[in-house]
């Protein structure tokens, strides 16, 4: 799956349990009374109060970019700001890097916030008065770092995203794009655990908003970053997570790889939500491809053959050397031609022109091979094992949202 | 018929005069010690004021002018009408009122720039405080003279008093103003990357909050000016006494161009700082 170049460090850098957050007066009542589970509405009418968040719990790896996603009011940006506490949770536990940030008084707090987190802004929240460098150096400017070090550390920040020379101008004079850009440099400068990311695209124009998430990936590939991201965007979601929390009315309601989540809607809100997304670029050929059985090896006569592709109602297969490594296609016509005239091995009938492709590709990739050759792509593992084949009709099919047999309730989370 | 029933007065005019003996008898040792500190600090700015060559004078207020209003020819006009003062024979009261407006202002500034900072900081303080202020400002200007000629006697002391007091609203108000009106996603930013109160305030929130108190301070300042010439009925000098004097000589020449003067007087000081916080405020702007 996705999760193969996470590093694997064991302990989740960020672990939430429980979390509840409700607004109101007096909030606590509502979680030791019966009215808890009923819903929103139900609790809003009863007792005035809203709930933001109910019951959330995930973990997060160190290096995972994690996205939180959901409709504006799902309650996604209220979740990413109790992190750290920015908002004030109800009730839970939240632990970054092992540190329960609830238990943290204030000045603890304050602490956490210098040193292990930073924030990027949809509204971006530079200040005006300040330059680009010394936005970038915001953050470590209150933890207290001498002006030259702080500055020389910003200065490789604004290069990193792209924006040197215009370190002396201000803010004002910068579009919403390099506004944005100073943002993530004054995060990056920070150097934190985790960084976190409240819709920070969402106020650019489309043809900025993927140019910058295209650098955020070409960033997360080298900084390997853990990285909360907040959007109600799936495509953006779809593009840069590793994993995608779906939010609705102040729950997660599943958790996955951007694949799974595509693959398996789990719920009808998710379907929705699916229905728009573009699955040529989630989708890869380990998830479509079907498996390639029986296996049939060159050294195997052609009756043989014939009975066992005419069993698995196929009018095709591949040949597999001792490697099991596909080193020909042999269709039906031509295996009963070759039985006719009787002569040789099933080598002589098959065709060694085929396409092949490993299961991380995806679908999108895959259109230049379908239309390369008639025949089904050949889906190798690592050694070059056959794993799996790709028929052309199953690529058109897998682009066409169908109604999910399992659109059901039960959201796994 | 329907007259107020005398059965319902209360003599709250007593009970407060009562409570004005009792702080005039007991804190006698405290007023006076400010007062006498005030006494020193405005005699020292009125005779420097009035030390400094009048050409310099015109010097600084059009340099002041041209820097802030943008062309020099503001500069130009501003020192013309500070000269017209001059040419009318009012240089040395206007330099006294000026000296009694600039120590009003600084002491107004002392007091209403805290207490702003407090009130932008805590809603329940701005919730209490706010119908002080609208107060202090609807208050028949007057009033204030009772008190401060009580407290301090007749002079230039008295009338400082009760121009702050008239005068700091306007600073305490934009204060709390400027500060409240600050986005919040540039305060939520900060406090994301571990901001102290502190630090909030004086890296994000007072800078950001400048333009606006440059308008408290311009507002605080005309108001001290008018106040200043009112308070030559307690003894303050300066262009308000001679106002004074013409009213009571009846001689409505003298009383025109000292009234004249005021007016010339409050627009350079006008321009000048509304100036400065245009400016600030276009700097500022995103």
């Amino acid at each position: 799956m996705e999760t193969a170049d996470i590093p694997d460090t064991g302990a989740p850098i960020l672990k939430v349990r429980g979390l509840w957050k409700v607004f109101g007066e007096n909030p606590e009542r509502l979680l030791i009374s019966d009215l808890k589970n009923e819903s929103k509405e139900k609790i809003q009418e009863e007792t005035g109060l809203v709930v933001g968040l109910r019951d959330i719990s995930f973990e997060v790896q160190k290096g995972e970019i994690f996205v939180l996603m959901g409709l504006s009011g799902s309650g996604k940006s209220t979740l990413i700001r109790n992190l750290i506490r920015l908002v004030n949770p109800t009730a839970g536990e939240i632990y970054i890097s092992g540190k329960e940030i609830c238990a943290l008084d204030d000045k603890e707090l304050m602490e956490f916030r210098r040193r292990s987190t930073a924030m990027v802004f949809q509204a971006f929240g530079l200040l005006p008065h300040y330059t680009v460098l010394e936005n970038a150096a915001y953050g470590l400017k209150i933890r207290g770092m001498p002006l030259e070090k702080r500055m020389k550390i910003a200065q490789e920040a604004v290069e990193t995203v792209g924006l040197q020379g215009w370190e002396e101008y201000l803010p004002s004079s910068l579009s919403g794009g390099m506004q944005q850009r100073v943002g993530l440099a004054r995060a990056l400068a920070a150097d934190p655990d985790i960084m976190l990311l409240d819709e920070p695209f969402s106020g650019l124009d489309p043809l900025i908003r993927r140019e910058m998430q295209d650098e955020l990936i070409q960033l997360q590939s080298e900084l390997h970053k853990t990285m909360i991201f907040v959007t109600h965007d799936l495509q953006e979601a779809l593009k840069i997570a590793d994993r995608i929390a779906i939010m609705q009315d102040g729950q997660i309601i599943q958790i996955g790889t951007p694949e799974e989540i595509i693959s398996e809607p789990g719920s009808d809100y998710v379907q929705e939500f699916v229905r728009d997304a573009y699955p040529a670029t989630v989708l890869t050929a380990g998830t479509i491809m079907e498996d390639n059985e029986p296996e049939i090896h060159v050294w195997q006569g052609p009756k043989v053959v014939h009975t066992l592709i005419h069993r698995s109602k196929r009018d095709f297969a591949f040949i597999l050397d001792k490697r099991n490594c596909p080193v020909g296609f042999l269709t039906h016509r031509a295996l009963e031609k070759l039985i006719r005239e009787g002569e040789g091995g099933i080598d002589q009938a098959m065709d060694t022109e085929f396409e092949t492709c490993t299961p991380d590709m995806t679908v999108e990739e895959l259109f230049p091979l379908a239309t390369a050759s008639p025949h089904p792509i050949a889906v190798l593992g690592d050694t070059g094992k056959l794993v799996g084949y790709i028929r052309n009709h199953t690529i058109i099919e897998s682009m066409i949202q169908e109604e999910s047999e399992n659109g059901g309730e039960d959201a796994d989370v | 018929m329907f007259e107020f029933p005398e059965k319902l007065y209360i003599p709250v005019e007593k009970w407060i005069d009562v409570v004005m003996e009792w702080i005039l008898v007991n804190t006698v040792v405290f007023f006076d010690a400010i007062g006498g500190a005030l006494l020193k600090t405005l005699v020292i700015m009125d005779k420097v004021l009035l030390w400094i060559p009048w050409p310099v004078v015109l010097v600084i207020v059009a340099v002041a002018a041209w820097r802030t209003m943008g062309k020099w020819w503001h500069g130009v006009a501003m020192a013309g009408l500070i000269f017209l003062i001059g040419i009318l024979g009012f240089w040395d009261h206007a330099m006294t009122t000026l000296a009694i407006v600039f120590a009003s202002v600084v002491v107004s500034l002392i007091i209403g720039f805290p207490l702003g900072i407090l009130m932008a900081r805590s809603d329940r303080f701005q919730t209490f405080f706010r119908p002080v202020l609208d107060g202090m400002q609807t208050m028949p200007s007057f009033v204030y003279l009772i008190p401060a000629m009580m407290l301090f006697g007749l002079g230039k002391v008295p009338a400082v008093f009760a121009t702050v007091i008239y005068a700091v609203p306007p600073i305490i108000r934009l204060t709390d103003v400027g500060i409240r009106g600050v986005p919040e996603s540039v305060v939520e930013a900060a406090k994301s990357f571990g901001a102290s109160d502190r630090q909030l305030l004086f890296d994000v929130q007072l800078p950001l909050a400048f333009p606006s108190i440059m308008v408290g301070v311009n507002q605080t300042t005309m108001m001290a000016l008018a106040m200043v010439v009112i308070a030559s009925m307690i003894g303050a000098r300066g262009l308000g006494l001679e106002v004074l004097k013409a009213i009571n000589r009846i001689e409505i020449g003298h009383g025109f161009t000292a009234g004249l003067s005021i007016v010339f007087l409050a627009i350079v000081i006008d321009r000048i700082t509304n100036a400065f916080a245009t400016k600030q405020q276009k700097h500022l702007s995103l």
